[in-house]
């Protein structure tokens, strides 16, 4: 079975890390995954960078402009993970823009991460109907999940059909926003919040969006299988570098 | 073969809405609604009559007797420079404001460039009493300070875009995450024929008014609808657009595009997307685009801000691919000494986007009888700075 099912079956809330590959040094990315994991962390969305991150506010638009700098490529990237399943054991989900995979080769990309052992990915500007239409055969024949967001404003008819079409989990965008643009949530969000835990939907759903600390992330799980958290991390690694992994999750998971 | 967008929104296997799903919203309802706004009849009245009334159309078709006998052939020139704000980007940010009003929303963002479109958006917010912000490059909003100064006063806020190379792609970006950001009450006015379906159609439509006008004003002077060639220089390709879409199926009419070589097609600095680029994602949808080989947008180079873009819009890589369009590259030098060379025998100043498409008679011959129209899209006046440097005027 593929991790990303089992450890959505597992009885507990998820706590999901973004980073950025290659950032902040180009030779970080495995220990940043090994750290996470044994601190305790439930899945790991590794970033592959692109020039013109659309959907990300500045945290994660300076992480990938650097980890570009610093010499990330698909290639690059494919080859630091080429052992991680040798050391590490939760699901990882590669997240990125849709450019840098069709120039790969979507084909030659999945079946890469089928070797490597990735479970599934995240692709916010591969449109649900794109993939449905085209793509959603090479996925399943690699054994890949492929991961849709909803926001605040996708009409229950749609979340229906990203339901119907999603195999995982649905990332559910807290807000109206961009990433790292929030910080805590209104009456407004958990309304919203509300409104989808009362859907009954197949796939359970993890929050992301506006989750930095221990105070958003109890919140989140309130209501969903579990929540993403990733420019707060990003901003952790700018600030303190990598030795301090442990503490940041840590404090995430204290209670 | 069908050169318009089909009811996926594709031109061939170009177009389409790449775009994450905080903008599905949005983009949806346009796409459901602006066929059936724009057909309106009220919409069309106001449209046709803000195009007479407040820009000055129909712009002339200007016959360029001195540059034609140079040439020694006919040359016709689409005089979109004489619009009110000096070129052809208010064609289409008067008809996306009346769109923005029939969708009920209050908050109009833009991004720009060399400020052109920034300015014809800020007009027309002013015209009918919107907010408007405009992302602008932070290096743009230095070399451009004529046109920021003239959004200010128009009354838009102007947001320096400081990601990446703080350029077109950059501030297109910005605009992009703002309307994510805000998605309720903002419409966000592309300024080129870019963009996730509708939007290369939507303006495709709006600047259509630019190859209606030529047809007549043709038939008038020539005794003819039909030129043999029709001549836009490309960046994102609005201009161009216009100028086509009445000929786009008229085998009889050559169509001419024209990139910005920028220091020549294979400097490493140059803008020629049709030579340099690949089928990518930029901006939410499906084109030619320069990109590294694994798929990081780069940086495009061009004298012209306007044409320094690193994509093209989707029409035109259909217009490429299908050789329906026979592309030119011209090279800063080139473009410069065209302009100026207007000037000396029209008493034209151009845009030096413009002056790209008129360096062509230096490349290509054309026969005696030849009638070529060449769209004018815009003043120079921005560009004073540009040709005083330049030429140690």
């Amino acid at each position: 079975m593929n991790r990303i099912k089992q450890k959505l079956n597992e009885d507990k809330k998820l706590l999901s890390i973004y980073f950025t590959a290659g950032y902040p040094k180009i030779n970080d990315t495995v220990s940043i995954i090994q750290d996470l994991e044994k601190n305790g962390v439930d899945m790991i969305e590794i970033g592959l960078p692109f020039s013109d991150p659309l959907a990300d506010g500045p945290t994660i638009q300076d992480s990938s402009t650097k980890a570009l700098k610093n010499g990330m490529t698909t290639e690059v990237l494919f080859n630091q993970l080429k052992d991680i399943r040798k050391t590490v054991e939760i699901p990882l989900i590669i997240m990125g823009y849709f450019n840098p995979m069709f120039q790969y080769g979507v084909e030659a990309f999945c079946k890469k991460c089928k070797e490597i052992g990735i479970d599934g990915l995240i692709i916010p500007d591969l449109p649900v109907d794109v993939y449905h239409e085209e793509y959603q055969t090479i996925f399943e024949k690699y054994g890949l999940i492929n991961v849709f967001l909803i926001t605040p404003q996708t009409s229950d008819e749609r979340i229906r059909y990203i339901d119907s079409i999603s195999t995982g989990f649905i990332y559910m965008v807290s807000s109206a926003s961009t990433t790292g643009a929030q910080s805590g949530f209104g009456n407004e969000q958990t309304a919203y919040f509300e409104r989808i835990a009362k859907m009954n939907l197949k796939n359970p759903q993890i929050i992301g969006f506006g989750i930095s600390n221990n105070e958003t992330f109890t919140q989140a799980t309130q209501y969903a299988k579990g929540a993403i958290i990733g420019s707060a991390f990003v901003k952790h690694l700018t600030k303190s570098g990598v030795n301090t992994i442990e503490k940041f999750i840590h404090a995430i998971l204290k209670n | 073969m069908n050169y318009n967008v089909n009811e996926k929104g594709y031109y061939g296997e170009f177009g389409g809405a790449f775009i994450p799903e905080m903008l599905y919203p949005n983009v949806e309802e346009l796409r459901q609604k602006y066929l059936k706004v724009m057909a309106e009849p009220e919409f069309q009245k106001e449209f046709n009559q803000l195009l007479k009334d407040y820009v000055g159309r129909p712009s002339p078709l200007y016959f360029a007797k001195r540059l034609s006998e140079k040439y020694n052939t006919k040359i016709y020139l689409k005089r979109e420079d004489l619009n009110h704000t000096g070129a052809h980007k208010i064609n289409n940010t008067i008809g996306q404001i009346l769109m923005a009003k029939r969708l009920g929303k209050t908050r109009i963002i833009a991004e720009t460039g060399a400020g052109q479109h920034g300015v014809a958006t800020a007009t027309v917010c002013a015209l009918m009493g919107l907010e408007c912000i405009v992302y602008m490059g932070e290096i743009d909003i230095a070399r451009q300070a004529p046109n920021v100064a003239r959004m200010k006063m128009l009354g838009a806020k102007v947001v320096p875009a400081l990601s990446g190379s703080r350029t077109l792609k950059d501030a297109t970006n910005e605009a992009i995450r703002d309307w994510i950001n805000n998605p309720v009450n903002t419409h966000y006015i592309i300024g080129s024929a870019i963009g996730p379906h509708p939007y290369p159609d939507m303006v495709t439509r709006f600047q259509a008014v630019i190859s209606e006008e030529i047809k007549w004003q043709l038939k008038e002077q020539e005794g003819r609808e039909n030129p043999d060639y029709v001549v836009a220089c490309i960046g994102g390709g609005s201009n161009a657009a216009g100028t086509y879409y009445h000929y786009l199926h008229n085998p009889d009419v050559g169509i001419i595009a024209v990139e910005a070589a920028g220091l020549g097609v294979d400097s490493g600095e140059s803008a020629a997307t049709s030579v340099l680029g690949k089928e990518g994602i930029i901006h939410g949808c499906k084109t030619l685009l320069m990109q590294t080989k694994d798929g990081q947008i780069t940086e495009p180079y061009s004298i012209s801000a306007g044409l320094d873009y690193p994509g093209v819009g989707p029409m035109h890589a259909h217009l490429a691919k299908t050789r329906r369009a026979e592309f030119m590259a011209i090279t800063d030098e080139d473009a410069m000494n065209a302009g100026l060379e207007l000037c000396k025998l029209e008493g034209i100043i151009p845009a030096i986007e413009s002056s790209h498409a008129l360096a062509i008679f230096e490349q290509r011959t054309f026969k005696q009888d030849d009638v070529i129209v060449v769209s004018l899209s815009g003043r120079g006046d921005k560009d004073l700075q540009n040709y005083i440097e330049y030429f140690k005027i």
